[in-house]
């Protein structure tokens, strides 16, 4: 299966951005005939690999070669005319043009000096033919599936390149029965001796379609193995960074939370394709951890629970009462926060002072018609700069000058205004620096004790074992475990998210992990 | 499955027989070659200059320096006949290299410097005004006998109507905008960058070439439309075709073409054109309408068929949405 001299080759390849390394020191190999997994949490450095093997960025070190030459594709069309071809996740096609259209772009067949659209429209069906596809190449490209434009995205990559394809989660959108003939499809070109590149979030596809893959984490690589014989255990150990090994199990003591009040219930809440059906109880004074890789559905979790995305089944009672929020204004309403994990794109709002943010969402749950005075606001902010320790030199400074850890205080002190019963944290210590990430834990750990009840999600397991009275464990969009306070270790955790991937549907009679979501969501 | 794609401009050609049709009820009159040939006349120079401005709107672009530009072309054509001795082919050549220049140079800026197309062609809107200002002030007839040879030279349809030189030369334009749009790699790379340009920079349309091209054909349509408008008018006025280029707009966007880029037909735009004269001719015909009665009658048409796009535009997100359960 795997060559002597590999189709691609690349040897310490090394990206920085600003002066922050991205990529370091990275090798990578990719046989002809070879189905490559590449895996990594966020920030890993897949993308910055990919774009760099596919012209997109250029290398600052390092050296890749092709069949043995050395390249260095200038822009994404050198690195197609090389024989590189790439398929993104949100499909890069026109959705005004036509597929033939869409597939000819660039290299219209001519006649006579002018494009033939009866020559392209005959070729495409033709291209399209060999991929079991037969559709009105005609029509735009807008009035089909997903799954179709997919694949009219993957024959032109190939048709346009044909050595190497690359392909950047391109299950994210598809439903099983669509999952299955994209990999039948890649199967296909893998006999016809093209090597791929597949990145994925997914377990069970990495073991389903993969010959080999490559772990990276934080810039580096790992290890490249193959799939046969490759524990899941050690997939996640390696991409999570942390070997397997006994720790001392949380101290705090089992806590009867059934005699705490309950702030919160949800009852089988979930929505097709984004987080399948759960139940969760959230009381005064306790912090759920939420742990899970990448795209399991922790987010989408806190989303449905703040009313950011509604739920199409379940039930939500707030203090025993039935309510259901259609926008967070009214989640807000209930007394919740949330704090999303994009803090640039969701929380803070620049160009405003720190005083500003703070009594944002205090200000909305009031209403505009009743503002706070002036007076009150800044009450409000010097009294959380005070109790967050937020560094900034006045409250009237905007917030873009603070640094990470700060402006994420800010955001914190955000919801604290507004006194909330239930605060949903999403990644609360992502790119802050060491000090004021011990700091927010503590925080966590005052705002339990003062009753608050908190969802805190975290790819850091010692940060949720730190704080997390229990830990929700979630797996290909499902709820698939919780462990109780007193068996809460990083260790423990691993082993249960590493069971909720082996779960996944690739045993279950080959079907995928999407048809599984929408049975469940039908059930 | 291309009927989505054909609708808006479906309902122009609806739209246009409708009117004509009942135009015809209320006058019998307008059926007539007389008509038809007016009709082509007197709106070709806006139909030139909007095919130009099809293909920047195409693009997801707009272009207001069209009407400074069709000034200038006839100010400058006049004074460098007269005043300056020029031979008047000569002056032509020159006249269609200055501002096919300029709008590349438009375009340039707009890719290069990475600026919207409303605020650079604003600019170049008052830059082609002042400099028509420049080089004259006052309205300069044009005495030259090759405006005359051209102005002589018609066509005598059945009827009586007169098929004009610059009336045929609006359909040519039309008939080579459509070609270009849809039988060249350029009108591929105009949907394209419309469509998406992040999408079309990733599958290879050169970005840089095609902008500036698109400009260039807008202004260099411009000019041309001004060529026409100096042998429909006979002189070259610095004041002249104030507004034209909304009036351009207003023909592409009841023409069915998408403001936002990517949709559209030339095609489209002829037809858009030939609604706003219908118009025109009916409030002649009816004698006792004020001509505001053509601005009211856009306007309502431009809102519908904006109304027509946007919803348009919400039925194929719900029809997607449908088909991707996520």
């Amino acid at each position: 299966m795997i060559g002597r001299e590999p189709l691609l080759r690349a040897d310490g390849v090394t990206k920085e951005f600003f002066g922050v390394t991205a990529l370091s020191n990275v090798d990578f190999e990719l046989a002809a005939g070879e189905i490559h997994a590449l895996v990594g949490e966020n920030g890993a450095g897949k993308s910055t690999l990919i774009k760099i093997l596919t012209g997109a960025y250029r290398r600052d070190r390092g050296r890749i070669a092709l069949e043995g030459e050395s390249i260095d594709p200038a822009d994404v069309m050198d690195a197609q005319k090389l024989g590189i071809g790439t398929v993104y996740q949100e499909v890069n096609l026109l959705p005004n043009l036509t597929v033939a259209e869409n597939l000819f772009l660039g290299r219209e067949p001519k006649r006579f000096g002018l494009t033939s659209p009866r020559e392209a429209n005959r070729r495409s069906r033709e291209i399209l033919s060999q991929y079991g596809l037969d559709i009105d190449v005609t029509a735009v490209l807008a009035t089909y599936s997903v799954a179709v434009r997919q694949i009219v995205a993957i024959a032109r990559a190939v048709d346009l390149s044909g050595k190497v394809l690359i392909l950047d989660e391109p299950t994210a959108s598809l439903d099983a029965a669509e999952v299955s003939r994209l990999f039948s499809i890649l199967e296909d070109l893998k006999a016809r001796g093209l090597g791929i590149v597949f990145i994925t979030h997914f377990f069970d596809q990495v073991y389903r379609i993969a010959d080999r893959v490559t772990i990276l984490r934080n810039g580096q690589k790992v290890a490249t193995r193959p799939i046969a014989g490759l524990e899941r255990i050690e997939l996640v150990s390696m991409m999570l960074g942390r070997e397997l090994q006994e720790q001392e199990a949380h101290g705090a003591e089992p806590v009867d939370y059934s005699k705490k009040p309950v702030v919160a219930s949800f009852e089988g809440v979930g929505k097709r394709g984004r987080i399948a059906p759960f139940d969760l109880t959230m009381h005064a004074g306790e912090v759920v951890g939420v742990a899970g890789l990448l795209g399991s559905g922790r987010t989408e979790t806190a989303e449905l629970m703040f009313g950011i995305a509604q739920p199409d089944e379940g039930r939500i009672a707030v203090d025993g009462r039935p309510a259901s929020f259609s926008s967070p204004r009214e989640a807000i309403h209930h007394g919740f926060g949330f704090c999303p994990e994009d803090r640039k794109l969701d929380g803070i709002v620049d160009d405003l002072s720190v005083r500003e943010n703070v009594i944002l969402a205090l200000q909305a749950r009031r209403g505009w018609a009743k503002p706070l005075s002036r007076k009150e606001q800044e009450e409000i902010a010097d009294r959380y700069i005070a109790a967050l320790d937020i560094r900034t030199s006045d409250r009237e400074k905007p917030i873009k000058f603070l640094s990470g850890g700060n402006q994420q205080k800010v955001i914190l002190a955000r919801w604290l205004a507004t006194d909330p019963r239930l605060l949903i944290l999403d990644e609360p210590t992502r790119g802050i620096d060491v000090g004021a990430h011990a700091e927010i834990i503590r925080l966590i750990g005052e705002l339990r004790e003062r009753g608050m009840s908190l969802l805190v999600i975290s790819s850091e397991l010692e940060e949720l074992v730190a704080y997390a009275t229990r830990v929700r464990v979630l797996a290909d969009r499902r709820h698939t475990g919780e462990l109780e306070a007193g068996a809460i270790t990083p260790d423990t955790i691993m082993r249960a998210i590493a069971a909720g991937e082996d779960e996944t549907p690739g045993d279950r009679g080959g079907k995928g992990r999407a048809a599984e979501i929408l049975a469940e969501g039908a059930a | 499955m291309t009927s989505s794609r054909l609708f808006p401009l479906a309902t122009t050609f609806v739209i246009f027989l409708i009117a004509y049709g009942l135009c015809i009820a209320e006058f019998p009159n307008m059926l007539s070659t007389r008509v038809v040939g007016n009709l082509l006349t007197d709106n070709a120079f806006l139909g030139i200059a909007a095919v130009g401005m099809t293909f920047v709107i195409l693009s997801g672009g707009i272009d207001l320096s069209i009407g400074s530009v069709i000034a200038f072309t006839g100010v400058f054509l006049a004074v460098a006949m007269g005043d300056w001795g020029v031979p008047p082919v000569l002056a032509l050549v020159i006249v269609l290299a200055l501002t096919t220049a300029f709008g590349a140079l438009m375009g340039a800026m707009i890719h290069y410097l990475a600026m919207p197309p409303f605020i650079v062609t604003l600019a170049g809107m008052f830059f082609a005004r002042g400099m028509a200002f420049l080089i004259s002030i006052d309205s300069v007839p044009i005495t030259a006998d090759l405006y005359d040879t051209l102005q002589g030279l018609y066509y005598r349809m059945p009827g009586g109507g007169r098929l004009t030189f610059i009336g045929v030369a609006m359909l040519a334009v039309v008939l080579l905008g459509i070609v270009l749009a849809h039988f060249t790699s350029f009108g591929r790379n105009v949907y394209a960058i419309g469509g998406n340009r992040q999408s079309a920079e990733l599958m290879g349309v050169p970005i840089a070439r095609t902008t500036i091209l698109i400009y260039a054909l807008s202004s260099f349509l411009a000019g041309l439309a001004g060529i026409a408008f100096s042998l429909y008018t006979s002189a070259g006025y610095s004041l002249a075709a104030v507004g034209v280029e909304l009036d351009a707009i207003a023909a592409v966007v009841i023409g069915g073409t998408l403001l936002t880029g990517g949709s559209g037909y030339v095609a489209g735009t002829l037809l858009g054109i030939l609604i706003m004269g219908l118009i025109q001719t009916y409030i002649v015909f009816d004698g006792t309408l004020s001509s505001w009665w053509t601005k009211i009658v856009i306007g309502l048409l431009l809102f519908s068929f904006i109304a027509l796009q946007r919803g348009l535009v919400w039925l194929s997100a719900r029809r997607r949405g449908a088909a991707m359960p996520a």
